[in-house]
């Protein structure tokens, strides 16, 4: 058990370097760097940019040197804390996500809770009930919601709420509190902000939940063990929720890990459309630019929040599946 | 017929369907038989002839799309009084304290039977403090005796351990532990050693009758092996598509069996005296599926003494045969 935790953590520091050298190569990819699009912007803008100039943002910046070195340098300041500059911003790029991380991780968070706290009751009712009256509606419902696009559901919500109620429902704050620092009265205005963004990202993947545990619970109900428990004279509300249930909730555990990371990316677009002060646009905006240091962290920090989650969620399996922890035959 | 004693369970003319969209499959189809306090009643048929729904209907615990449909299942309760299971609800008190209380229940698969995330112990332990007024450690301490009147050896270690932790015999005999530890005055065991190899079948069966002995307790034994139907029953149900053809005392059905289909079951199990390298009979044609039942008599298409224009056309009522014994055949008047 403990040789199992070991590897898992090895493994988890060898997939993050993985995944730091293929965010590195990725954002490379595309042709050009941080300068040809800043030349770019420049020039949109009116105002050009020297060849001696450019050439000077370029060594300034370490673009001059082989890719290899600047992987060696970027490294080399991630291990020691830095993130490096984001070029565009021209400041650090710790100062730069960080309260966009808290905020992101507080909207997903919201959303994740959204989804289970809807999801997890209709698809045992689904489950139970299967084929009934409810149960097409229920599935009408959430197929639906899983074809609706996310961007598209936060313009509608917001043309809604700004035709019928009046109300602004873009951002996490209100005007007064955007700039403030952070205080008991802005907590309170972001907890009043945050039912849209998290209803709104979490509407598709409550819709597939609901799918998933609906089949899941449906495979239990038909498993011997029900009919033992209902032969021992339980109620049927204990029966199904003490055990095919119980049963039915492991595969869920293993996906904690990656939704984190998985609600985050989602939510990109959907961000931009709301306008949420989150990492999303930040992601797309450095992505554009070719900033890559910037783009470089945030990626790496997706990819190392998957690696966390996912040991947690493997943690988290053995405490709750007898079946992994004692390595059934 | 006896008329000694009071069966312990009378089922009369129980009928169970599944309505599915595809058609309704009548599981069980008119059943009667009965059990009484102490006696073995053995229920044999092939695959599919609706014993497991017979007695999940005993139960009230038939899966959907099933139901009941029609009959009277009279258990007569400790202090003399009789219910019909049919009447009760599915899910009330009463018949919840029917489960487990006075009928316990082992199924084919210790495999799947035990929850595979809940210790034998929680299981058992829950079923007592469900029937009796105990606490959770004297709840415990009888879980443990029952785990140690089945014979599984450590009992205080083993009611910890999870069930895919112990071997195929000792799982099945948990089994038996946790469906008899409310002291139930009939055990129902569908195909109890079924999936168990041929010297842990042997031991589970002994088991059975030596607590069948310490505790005058009334055994329903569903199987498809003649051979332990022989060894344990007094009484026994020949079932053919939801339908008793032929019930008696255990002597008279391997000795002198009436119903045409009972023949054939009994000659299809080789004897000591059959000739080496014969091949065995069996019995021709197969199971006709239940959407599409035959008329008549559900046997006739398959018998070898079938009346043309009578066992096609009417259905023979199970009527006495002899002393004690019936069998629904128009061979017999
Ligand atoms: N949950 C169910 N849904 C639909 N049909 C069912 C269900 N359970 C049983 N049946 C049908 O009822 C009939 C009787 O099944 P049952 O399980 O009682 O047979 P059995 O005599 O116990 O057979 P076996 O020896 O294989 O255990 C079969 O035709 C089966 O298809
Ligand atoms: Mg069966």
């Amino acid at each position: 058990m403990v040789a199992y935790v070991v590897r898992r953590l090895l493994l988890a520091v060898l997939t993050v370097w993985a995944i730091s050298v293929l965010s590195f190569m990725i954002i490379h990819l595309p042709p050009g760097d941080y300068v040809t699009s800043y030349i770019a912007s420049m020039s949109a803008s009116g105002s050009a940019v020297s060849e001696g100039e450019a050439n000077a943002l370029r060594e300034q910046l370490g673009l001059d040197k082989p890719i290899t070195v600047q992987y060696a340098k970027w490294m080399g300041l991630m291990l020691q804390g830095n993130f490096g500059m984001a070029m565009e911003w021209g400041r650090p790029v710790s100062d730069v996500i960080g309260d966009r991380l808290t905020l992101t991780m507080v909207i997903s968070v919201a959303a994740i809770i959204f989804t289970w706290a809807l999801a997890l009751p209709i698809g045992i009712y689904s489950a139970v009930y299967p084929y009934s009256f409810a149960d097409y509606v229920f599935t009408f419902v959430g197929f639906i919601g899983l074809a609706i696009p996310g961007f598209l559901l936060a313009l509608v919500v917001m043309y809604v709420g700004f035709a019928y109620f009046g109300a602004n429902v873009g951002g996490l704050f209100s005007p007064d509190f955007a700039e403030a620092p952070w205080s008991l009265a802005k907590i309170w205005d972001l907890t009043k902000h945050l039912p849209i963004p998290a209803v709104v990202l979490g509407v598709s993947g409550t819709a597939q939940l609901i799918r998933i545990m609906r089949s899941n619970l449906l495979d239990e109900l038909r498993k011997p063990y029900v009919m033992t428990a209902r032969a021992r004279g339980l109620s049927e509300y204990r029966v199904i929720m003490r055990y095919p249930v119980r049963v039915a909730l492991n595969p869920f555990v293993s996906t904690i890990g990656y939704l984190l990371p998985y609600v985050v990316s989602g939510s990109i677009i959907v961000s931009l459309v709301l306008s949420l002060p989150t990492v999303g646009p930040l992601l797309l905006k450095a992505l554009i630019a070719q900033d890559m240091f910037l783009a470089g962290t945030i990626v790496l920090l997706l990819g190392v929040m998957t690696v966390i989650g996912t040991f947690i969620s493997d943690l988290l399996l053995m405490w709750v599946d007898p079946r992994i922890r004692l390595g059934r035959q | 017929m006896r008329n000694d004693t009071r069966p312990l369970l009378s089922v009369r003319n129980l009928r169970t369907s599944f309505f599915q969209d595809e058609g309704t499959t009548k599981a069980v189809d008119g059943a009667s038989f009965d059990v009484f306090p102490g006696k073995t009643l053995g229920i044999v048929g092939e695959s599919g002839c609706g014993k497991s729904v017979t007695a999940q209907s005993i139960l009230r615990i038939v899966d959907r799309p099933g139901r009941i449909v029609d009959g009277e299942i009279v258990l007569t309760r400790a202090d003399g009084s009789e219910i019909d299971l049919v009447k009760l609800k599915a899910n009330s008190r009463e018949i919840r304290s029917v489960r487990g209380g006075d009928i316990g229940l082992i199924f084919q698969e210790p495999m799947t039977s035990f929850s595979p995330v809940h210790t034998v112990g929680e299981q058992i332990i829950e079923a007592v403090l469900l029937h009796s007024e105990v606490g959770k450690k004297e709840a415990r301490l009888r879980g443990i005796e029952a785990l140690r009147s089945v014979g599984i050896p450590k009992p205080e270690r083993r009611i910890d351990e999870y069930s895919f932790e112990l071997s195929g015999g000792l799982r099945q005999r948990a089994m038996i532990a946790v469906a008899l530890s409310c002291n139930p005055r009939l055990l129902i065991a569908d195909e109890p050693t079924t999936a168990l190899d041929v010297t842990t079948q042997a031991q589970i069966l002994d088991l059975l009758r030596k607590i069948q002995q310490e505790r005058g307790m009334a055994i329903m034994l569903i199987t498809h092996n003649l051979g332990v139907v022989a060894e344990m029953a007094d009484d026994v149900v020949v079932m053919y598509l939801g339908k008793v053809v032929e019930q008696g005392k255990v002597d008279d059905i391997f000795h002198d069996p009436k119903h045409p289909y009972t023949k054939a079951l009994l000659q299809s199990i080789p004897s000591i005296d059959s000739t080496p390298r014969l091949k065995l009979p069996t019995i021709s044609g197969s199971i006709p599926h239940p959407f599409n039942r035959p008329k008549g008599c559900p046997f006739h298409p398959r018998c070898v003494s079938a009346i043309a224009g009578r066992c096609d056309v009417e259905e023979p009522p199970l009527q006495a045969v002899g002393e004690g014994r019936k069998a629904s055949c128009f061979l017999y008047p």
